[in-house]
């Protein structure tokens, strides 16, 4: 009987029954509060106003791994755009409406003969204006030191097994660059367009860790 | 100095303090300028807003996992690239 709890103690449960979520009650730490200080600040001397901080925030959650996905696909099918790409990242993504800012963006093409993957030991470095927000255990000190050290096992671990004679290349973004992988079109894709494909391509994907299945 | 696209480069070996951008696991090692990204300011100055910020030129060094981890690597053929300032550079074959 999955609901008999009558040999539990109730104490510290909702009237449903789950256990209540502790809210965020803890002091703010200290970068908690500088940023908060340097937010008024910046509204308070007129450098900017909270409605433009917020619009900020909103323009950057609205980066997702969709736009990647969109560059990806159109290289899979115009091989023009794609020479474009792997020459020069930067300038194929303004094109499409994705500028990389003030960053160059370096796109690394997988081969038959080559595996790409993309780390940053450093700190976090990610092409944010692709890829959104960059997850969780990107930014974990596992990932970023295991990532150089044993990144077939890592890659393993992510459920991808590669051959034996393919070779894996490791980017470790140290400086001003920005990678992206351009992963292989899978094999019974040959009738689908731009949108389809793109749909095929995940954030995991474009960081190395994956590749595109049908 | 500049070094050209297949050149051996050597990373020295220093421990500077500040905002360094050369991972430690690289120092030492040798590789090959797989390609050269031009110059821009220097990150370890330009953290600090200093004044007198010097440009530096941008490598990017590739290196085997052989050369990186010796014995432990966990297959010899496969590949590092790392982006490296100048300054931290030397020719492989310098003393």
């Amino acid at each position: 009987m999955p609901h008999d709890h009558h040999d539990h103690d109730h104490e510290g449960m909702s009237p449903s029954g789950h256990p209540y979520r502790p809210d965020q009650d803890a002091p703010l730490t200290r970068f908690q509060k500088m940023e908060i200080a340097v937010r008024e600040l910046l509204v308070e001397k007129g450098v900017a106003t909270e409605a433009e901080i917020a619009d900020q925030v909103a323009r950057m959650d609205a980066r997702t791994p969709a736009r990647g996905a969109a560059v990806i696909a159109r290289a899979w099918t115009d091989p023009a755009f794609k020479a474009r790409l792997l020459e020069d990242g930067s300038a194929a993504c303004t094109e499409m409406g994705a500028p990389v800012d003030a960053l160059r963006l370096i796109v690394v093409e997988n081969t038959p003969e080559v595996h790409n993957v993309i780390v940053c030991t450093l700190c976090s470095c990610y092409p944010r204006n692709l890829l959104g927000l960059p997850p969780d255990w990107y930014k974990q000190r596992a990932y970023r030191s295991r990532t150089v050290i044993e990144p077939r096992k890592v890659l393993s671990e992510f459920g991808l097994d590669l051959p034996e004679d393919v070779t894996v290349q490791v980017h470790d973004s140290t400086a001003d660059m920005r990678y992206l992988v351009l992963p292989m079109r899978p094999e019974g894709t040959e009738g689908m367009d731009e949108a389809a494909l793109a749909a095929l391509v995940s954030r995991d994907a474009m960081i190395g860790v994956a590749v595109p299945k049908v | 100095m500049v070094y050209r696209v297949g050149e051996a480069v050597r990373l020295k070996r220093m421990a500077p303090p500040g905002h360094v951008r050369t991972p430690w696991y690289l120092r030492g090692r040798t590789g090959i300028i797989e390609r050269d990204l031009g110059e821009s300011h220097d990150p370890e100055a330009l953290a600090y807003g200093w004044a007198d910020i010097p440009r530096r030129r941008l490598y990017r060094v590739r290196f085997t996992m052989a050369e990186v981890w010796g014995d432990r690597a966990e297959r010899p053929e496969d590949r590092l690239d790392a982006e490296i300032f100048d300054h931290w550079l030397e020719p492989a074959d310098a003393a």
